[in-house]
């Protein structure tokens, strides 16, 4: 089975964040990159997919500037990815769109039967590149997927909502985002980050189509208001509960 | 020139999110000069939907029918577009809630057009939309516009307050026919489960009281659940209580799990990890409970009790009944 994942090396999540000189984008010095959080589980899933079925190829995909994502992509192959595509495009300007549309060109042409990603992206939490390829594909997407079984043609996936689990049925091909929770990553083994220096990473020039949604400016949350410590231990708790009352006035 | 408001059902009942993304769409409909259009999917939709006008709906257009009593992105997505098309919005807002965020994300990318999700702002200069939106897991804000329109926004829920301003107002409904034949959706929901317990989401919670590995075990919840019974609050925790398998996936609060924005947050021994608060500083109020003074949940908390919470919860429970007697 052809499985293509598609991944994206963002800030760690505990990068403190530093707005740039030109008050648009991330100050991007000191700033620590790592495979995208959700990503972790699209991969997994893909292998153990093909695991499952004995044979056939996973593929990690990725927009972004080899320079500086792909060592963190060779961690993907060390888990036991075959091999990457990295399309290379200037990432100043891009938006989910444009990412999708630069993915689903390069996918297309790979035909899988199903395409693996994370539910969103830690650093612009935006949560639409997967509905994105899956539209431009014409292929149902199942997002935020926290348990996934897949037999023959078709799937079987739950996602957690508000107060409940929906189970979503359907048949590939399709797009499913992962959610944390869908499986337990695996760490790469010596042996597996031995034979990813050697595994294909193909870096491909590509053009992104101008944004559709354009940040004009970041700010950082306002500071909240200097805390108290209202007292120590049990007898607080009436002095605590009178402020939320008669100072928050939130009961 | 109108602003779409999507108008999210489960079981048959509008949610208050929806009440929240048509007083959204007022506002912006009277600030770009427009009426307000509200869009309800479903079946057995029809009482609910007529009002919608009670909210500030104008006009009023369900897509009602027995496929659609349970979700589906390319189901709900399809009547979505079909409202878009009748309505030529200049905006369309979804509540950013599970079922809005899939749907807006499909939505956006069949019209091709630009969408900000989970949006806590919007302003109008010049005739010129912009939103904000928290990115970074609220570490920063941006200011976006788009280009194209509709302009899909995400609302994140509790961000406005829904005003119901013609109380007891019923309006007509048009119906919107399926013009798809529900066979060729390929991925649909079949049903609902665990939804029995009547838990409250945290997302949705107005107060939430969250513990983290403080709590020393999953039977460590049992007092929090008693003071969130107190409260009508629902129970959320760090990563590390649910890592450690003493809580459903579900109530994780953070960069990894929900984001909330409660009237209320009560931490109860959690240390406050960059990634526990990004999914909860945004809360309107927040009481930390904690033995270690030096502790970074300190630092964005309100009101802060240092102690040991197998005495202080209990304490706190008994000061919130009494106080609420
Ligand atoms: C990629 C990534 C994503 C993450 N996403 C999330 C996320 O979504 N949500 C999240 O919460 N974390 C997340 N984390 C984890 C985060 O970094 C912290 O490890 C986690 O939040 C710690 O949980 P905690 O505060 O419960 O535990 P700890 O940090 O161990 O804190 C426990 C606290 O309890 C206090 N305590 C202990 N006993 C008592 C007592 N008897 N009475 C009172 N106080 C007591 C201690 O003083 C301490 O402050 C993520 C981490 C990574 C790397
Ligand atoms: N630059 C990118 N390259 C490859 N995949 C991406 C990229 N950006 C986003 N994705 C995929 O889309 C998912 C959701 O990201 P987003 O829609 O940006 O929040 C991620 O978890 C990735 O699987």
């Amino acid at each position: 089975m052809k499985i293509a994942v598609c991944v994206v090396v963002a800030p760690s999540t505990d990068t403190k964040v530093k707005i740039g000189a030109d008050g648009k984008t991330i100050d991007m010095s000191d700033v620590k990159l790592e495979l995208n959080a959700y990503d972790e589980f699209a991969i997994e899933e893909a292998l153990r997919l093909k695991e499952s079925t004995g044979d056939g190829e996973v593929v990690l995909f990725s927009v972004g500037s080899p320079a500086t994502i792909k060592e963190e992509i060779r961690k993907g192959l060390a888990r036991g990815a075959d091999r990457a595509v990295i399309l290379d495009t200037d990432t100043t300007q891009l938006d989910s769109s444009a990412v999708a549309a630069l993915l689903t060109g390069e996918i297309k042409a790979f035909e899988p039967e199903i395409i693996f990603m994370g539910k969103q992206s830690v650093d612009y939490d935006s949560a639409q590149v997967p509905s994105q390829v899956a539209a431009a594909m014409g292929w149902p997407v199942v997002t935020k997927v926290s348990s996934l079984a897949i037999e023959g043609g078709a799937f079987r996936a739950e996602r957690e909502i508000e107060g409940g689990v929906e189970v979503v049925e359907g048949t590939l091909p399709a797009v499913i985002s992962a959610e944390k929770g869908l499986n337990e990553p695996r760490y790469p083994s010596l042996k597996g980050i031995m034979a990813a220096k050697k595994k294909p990473m193909e870096e491909k020039a590509a053009e992104a189509p101008a944004p559709v949604l354009v940040i004009d400016c970041l700010e950082l949350p306002p500071p909240r208001p200097e805390g108290k410590i209202v007292g120590e231990g049990p007898e607080a708790a009436a002095k605590v509960v009178e402020l939320l009352r008669n100072e928050a006035k939130v009961i | 020139m109108s602003v779409l408001a999507f108008c999210e059902v489960r079981d048959g009942r509008c949610k208050k999110a929806a009440f929240e993304a048509i007083t959204a769409a007022k506002k912006l409909a009277a600030d770009l000069g427009g009426s307000v259009t509200a869009v309800v999917v479903g079946h057995n939709i029809q009482d609910d939907a007529k009002k919608l006008a009670a909210w500030g709906a104008e006009r009023i257009l369900a897509a009602d029918h027995e496929f659609l009593a349970l979700y589906s992105t390319g189901g709900y997505g399809r009547c979505l577009v079909q409202a878009v098309e009748l309505a030529q919005p200049k905006a369309v807002i979804v509540p950013a809630t599970i079922m809005g965020k899939d749907l807006a994300a499909w939505t956006a990318a069949k019209l091709g057009v630009p969408l900000a999700s989970d949006c806590t702002e919007f302003k109008v200069e010049d005739g010129a939309l912009r939103v904000r939106r928290p990115v970074f897991a609220g570490k920063a804000l941006a200011w976006t516009h788009g280009e194209g329109e509709p302009f899909v926004l995400g609302l994140r829920p509790n961000t406005m307050a829904a005003e119901e301003i013609n109380p007891g107002g019923e309006g007509s409904v048009e119906p919107l026919p399926l013009t798809f034949d529900p066979s060729t959706i390929r991925a649909v929901v079949k049903e609902i489960t665990g939804g029995d317990k009547g838990d409250l989401d945290v997302a949705e919670a107005e107060i939430v009281v969250a513990g983290g590995r403080g709590v020393g075990g999953p039977e460590g919840f049992e007092p929090l659940r008693e003071l969130a019974k107190v409260l009508g609050a629902a129970v959320g925790a760090s990563r590390a209580a649910v890592d450690a398998g003493w809580i459903d996936h579900a109530a994780q609060v953070g960069q990894t799990g929900k984001v909330v924005s409660p009237n209320l947050y009560i931490a109860i021994g959690i240390s406050g990890a960059i990634q526990h608060l990004a999914g909860m500083r945004t809360a309107k109020v927040i009481v930390a409970i904690n033995k270690d003074p030096e502790a970074p949940i300190f630092k964005v908390a309100d009101y802060g009790i240092v102690g040991d919470l197998v005495e202080v919860v209990p304490a706190l429970t008994e000061a919130f009944q009494k106080a609420l007697a």
